[in-house]
């Protein structure tokens, strides 16, 4: 049914992370393209640029230097040509308090970052699947919210 | 007096199958061979519509049959989900019945189709109908609980947590907060 893969935009300064995350996307079923960004102020810049081909799910580091994802969160959901984007934090945090305010600012799934591959092999596919009904489906984007912890 | 007129079979094609889709109203683009990418999904009414338009004049649609069955399954799950005096229909049998196939069946072409089952798709479902309950017709958790014929509150409330990782009142909270921010 899916005939084009699913365009993933990362950002995030850790290579660490980024392979850690690619490798993930690879091993899931569903078929993904994944682009990568480094830092806050790189995502801005290839968001506002008109060339750009929006991504179908933008996975965002909360912790990035010059730029922080939040800050990058705040300036989308302001942007008029953006801020319908389903919006993935992810984060070393798992405090209610943390995941409910990236929630408020407009965020669409909260990951707590795992440590373990196959852990997050499973959250990556729970959020595409999930995805996937949002977009073919009709529901309601304003009420997709998902928490992985 | 005879002329010779030399024409391009993809050209005259390719235009009048913008015309027909342009009649529709619908929001496209042509990807050449013969491949058309819609913006929006098509109910099977629209789709139905546009192939009786398209068919006099030798285009077929080609369609895969298990992904018009998959969305076969997910209207006929809605309309469950959607119908309030469901009496504890199972939906196993409910699928079944509407659909004319069995239900093992049905599940393996569903799972196939969309990597997913079709039990967790009416779970989310009907969380999705309970988040509109609530947020919507400002409904108590019990109400929606009996509406959907959950067993008990805590049922409804564990599998809505289960569901989305969060809790129904921080849901409401969330949703209210973030209006109150658009302001």
């Amino acid at each position: 049914m899916q005939k084009n893969a699913l365009h993933i935009l990362l950002a995030d300064d850790d290579e660490d992370d980024r392979l850690f995350f690619k490798d993930a996307f690879e091993e899931v079923k569903v078929q993904t393209k994944v682009e990568f960004v480094f830092d806050g102020l790189q995502l801005m810049e290839h968001l506002m640029n008109p060339d750009t081909k929006l991504p179908d799910i933008l996975f965002l580091d909360l912790n990035m230097p010059k730029k922080t994802g939040k800050e990058c969160l705040i300036e989308i959901k302001k942007t008029e040509h953006l801020k319908n984007l389903i919006i993935a934090i992810y984060s070393t945090s798992s405090s209610d308090e943390d995941i409910e305010d990236t929630f408020i600012e407009g965020a669409n799934i909260y990951i707590k970052k795992p440590s373990d591959f196959n852990a997050l092999k499973k959250i990556i596919n729970e959020v595409i699947t999930l995805n996937w009904h949002y977009h073919t489906s009709g529901l309601n984007r304003d009420n997709f919210l998902l928490s992985l912890k | 007096m005879k002329l010779f007129i030399k024409f391009d079979i993809n050209t005259i094609c390719t235009l009048y199958l913008k015309e027909k889709l342009e009649e529709q109203n619908l929001n496209f683009s042509t990807l050449g061979f013969g491949e058309i990418e819609l913006e929006d999904n098509l109910s099977i009414e629209a789709l139905d519509k546009l192939k009786n338009n398209l068919e006099p004049f030798g285009f077929e649609v080609v369609e895969n049959q298990k992904s018009v069955l998959v969305q076969k399954i997910k209207d006929a799950i809605i309309e469950l989900v959607y119908t309030d005096d469901n009496n504890n229909y199972k939906s196993s049998a409910y699928l079944a019945d509407k659909l004319n196939h069995s239900y093992g069946y049905l599940s393996n072409v569903f799972s196939e189709v969309t990597y997913s089952s079709i039990e967790n798709f009416i779970i989310i479902q009907k969380i999705e109908r309970a988040k509109q309950l609530m947020i919507v017709n400002e409904m108590s958790l019990t109400e929606i609980a009996f509406l959907l014929n959950y067993s008990s509150v805590a049922h409804l409330s564990t599998q809505f947590k289960n569901t989305t990782g969060i809790t129904p009142s921080a849901f409401l909270r969330i949703i209210k907060k973030r209006r109150e921010n658009l302001k």
